[in-house]
């Protein structure tokens, strides 16, 4: 199996997902990610997927999921660089995607989650 | 015409699935979005094969008039017991899932025909035309 690497920057985790990855590789990241937070005690995780020309409906739902589940450790999760063709499958098969924070590119995603290090409280508020 | 048969045995057969539908779209000549949607699709009944059949193949055909894309998964499977059930939103047999497979797979092509029969096995079929 594949494992992808997280790498730490000041308080925020980076994930590149940058192979097409099975379902055992994405949960093995979940799992690596949560003890990451919970190690490291970063406040911020960024996932980028700007790679992934294909996200189904597992891969979606592990990724929600991770930012769920992050939130609950104190960290804010953000998904960035999602591909136009990527987006229009995920609603055309009909993935509620809502809670999910999500910016265009790696920039945008550091700067939210340096925003949002500094003005809320609760990581998860909306 | 046929052009590739897919054997699912394994969880990493689902990521060679979708690549190789991926690849075979492209030289088909669909385009960017509708490759993504072939390819999904394909993951989506993939894992299903995986799932509930433990192993099967996807059988991918270029078809001509209407000229497009037929693919195939075939298992031997447990069936299913109740395909309009099966179809719904949400429904699910497997705990956590959140039951999109032969639903989002169905939104993602033209069409879509499901085949079962229970104890002995399922045939779906996806049809794409080209634009």
């Amino acid at each position: 199996m594949n494992r992808i690497p997280i790498l730490k920057l000041q308080n925020i985790l980076l994930v590149s997902i940058q192979i097409d990855p099975s379902d055992v590789t994405i949960q093995a990241l979940q799992e690596d990610i949560l003890k990451e937070i919970s190690r490291t005690g970063a406040k911020g995780i960024l996932i980028d997927i700007s790679a992934l020309d294909i996200v189904d409906s597992f891969m979606a739902r592990t990724l929600r999921d991770c930012g769920v589940m992050a939130a609950l450790l104190g960290a804010t999760a953000v998904i960035t660089g999602i591909q136009p063709s990527v987006a229009i499958t995920l609603v055309d098969l009909g993935l509620d995607l809502s809670g999910i924070n999500t910016t265009c590119d790696i920039d945008s995603g550091f700067e939210f989650l340096q925003a949002n290090g500094k003005d809320q409280l609760y990581p998860y508020s909306e | 015409m046929l052009i590739q048969n897919i054997e699912i045995k394994e969880e990493s057969d689902i990521v060679v699935s979708r690549r190789i539908v991926r690849e075979i779209s492209a030289e088909l000549g669909f385009g960017i979005v509708d490759q993504t949607k072939l390819a999904t699709a394909t993951s989506e009944l993939a894992r299903n094969i995986y799932r509930y059949a433990g192993t099967g193949v996807v059988i991918v055909e270029k078809t001509s008039g209407p000229d497009g894309i037929k693919i195939l998964f075939e298992d031997h499977g447990p069936g299913i017991e109740d395909i309009p059930r099966a179809m719904q939103e949400g429904f699910s047999t497997t705990p956590g899932s959140l039951g999109l497979g032969l639903i989002g797979a169905k939104r993602l092509v033209d069409e879509m025909n499901i085949d079962s029969e229970v104890g002995k096995g399922t045939t779906i079929t996806l049809f794409k035309k080209l634009p």
